[in-house]
């Protein structure tokens, strides 16, 4: 049955998720978090760890946000394909957007013009639609900072590739970030359909909880059906990352990496793209059905 | 052991610091970030007034949020430092003595640190709500076009940090 959902509801909606996600570290996260700091060995590690929890406690408790570095927000729309918007949709994520981060006293990151730059303001958000079932619009908001996004890779391998082969490139893509992206990561990874769609696939990966495997993500629009070898694939990249001993902020330690999601998508016959998206810690998202 | 240190930097507090050391700092620091960085090095390039006095200083790569109602300050941790290698060195020969950030520096950053006689501190990464509780005051001084990337001035009490690099050249990271 149709639904009528407004501009304004979205608008709402997007702009008390702004809020939440730069305020509250998700949960998996926070869970994560506490793991590492429970079983890290190192002292200073240890410390730092401790030094991350609080900060998640005091933005929390103060509605502060987690990191100064409030993002460009990645704005993940799914619109039920019975649902009917009335207004402007566009206009009404970028408002809320721009609401939220007023409200939150968070950081205007974003140059309108890429080369000219400029003064800085609250928008626009990058912005991902995907036709799904129902009548309803779910809604994601993952403020993505760039200290982070900055060591984002991807590579187009050939399809004849061994997975060996995408392993070191997810290794080493981890490597290059080094001790500079705020360790321990969260690396979401993309692979298959097309250059541009492999990168979108990498950064929706980080949306999913550290702790849902891939195996029970349902199948993609596009048929994909993760299955136990991505599991697998996940696990053995995160304990290859772990060992690499970057640790918090790159001074030593087990905690490199608190997990990987990996989304994959049918792909051509001539190719394997890749694509590396790295999130700091505090991986930072929220989300919403309406 | 953790060392507290003040701003200005003297040459004795500088050379007790070794790469790994934990510090605490207190003093007037001065943001500055990427857009800053350009300016202030293109102010030095065509010899006019600085908008603070560079020798002894130490300045924080931060670019924090907006400020909350009834608060000295939002957010606001380091940024990543590589992003501002190019022009430290020229900084650096002005007097600078003391740089916040995050994360590696270029060899040529280390060097200069090591002919200069500056250090290179890490600040908690990504722990910005956190920073707000060592700074008591802050205030805009210069460029107050660029928003966020403004120069600040803060007044920091026991800003905890480690030494990344210190004056004779040695790095945490190896």
């Amino acid at each position: 049955m149709v639904r009528i959902i407004t501009s304004d509801k979205i608008r709402e909606t997007v702009r008390d998720l702004c809020i939440k996600a730069n305020v509250r570290l998700r949960p998996d996260v926070l869970a994560a978090l506490k793991n590492a700091y429970r079983i890290e060995a190192d002292k200073r590690a240890k410390r730092i760890l401790r030094a991350i929890l609080d900060n998640a406690a005091i933005a929390r408790k103060e509605s502060l946000a987690v990191c100064q570095d409030t993002g460009l927000p990645f704005v993940m729309l799914g619109i039920g394909q019975e649902a009917r918007i009335t207004g402007d949709l566009t206009r009404a994520v970028n408002k809320g957007v721009e609401q939220g981060y007023r409200r939150g006293y968070f950081r205007e990151s974003i140059v309108r013009d890429p080369l000219m730059r400029g003064a800085s303001g609250y928008s626009p958000a990058v912005i991902h639609t995907e036709i799904i079932r129902g009548n309803k619009v779910k809604i994601a908001v993952l403020p993505k900072g760039f200290g982070s996004e900055n060591k984002s890779q991807s590579r187009m391998f050939n399809p004849t590739a061994g997975i060996d082969e995408i392993k070191k490139f997810v290794v080493e893509s981890v490597i290059t970030a080094g001790p500079d992206a705020c360790p321990p990561y969260v690396v979401g990874v993309g692979i298959g359909g097309t250059a541009d769609y492999a990168s979108f696939l990498a950064k929706k990966a980080l949306l999913r909880s550290i702790f849902r495997p891939a195996s029970r993500v349902p199948a993609g629009k596009a048929g994909g059906r993760p299955t136990g070898h991505i599991k697998n694939l996940e696990h053995d990249l995160l304990r290859r990352i772990n060992g690499l001993n970057i640790g918090p902020m790159g001074l030593g330690g087990r905690s490199t990496c608190l997990g990987v999601n990996i989304e994959t998508s049918p792909t051509h016959i001539a190719g394997l793209p890749v694509a590396v998206n790295i999130s700091c810690h505090a991986l930072r998202s929220a989300r919403a059905s309406i | 052991m953790t060392i507290k240190i003040s701003v200005p930097l003297d040459t004795a507090q500088i050379k007790r610091l070794k790469a790994g050391d934990e510090v605490l700092l207190s003093g007037t620091i001065y943001t500055a970030r990427d857009q800053a960085h350009k300016k202030l090095v293109e102010i030095i390039r065509s010899k006019k007034r600085l908008p603070f006095e560079m020798r002894g200083a130490v300045v924080y790569y931060c670019g924090p949020t907006r400020t909350p109602r009834g608060r000295v300050i939002g957010s606001c941790g380091p940024t990543t430092a590589s992003r501002m290698d190019a022009f430290t060195p020229a900084l650096l020969i002005r007097g600078l003595k003391g740089i916040i950030g995050k994360g590696r520096r270029s060899l040529s950053v280390v060097k200069a640190l090591k002919e200069q006689g500056g250090v290179y501190f890490l600040a908690y990464a990504g722990c910005g709500a956190l920073i707000t509780r060592y700074v008591k005051k802050a205030r805009v001084i210069a460029f107050k076009e660029l928003g966020p990337e403004a120069v600040r001035s803060l007044e920091v009490e026991d800003f905890p940090l480690i030494v990344a690099v210190d004056a004779r050249g040695n790095s945490i990271y190896g």
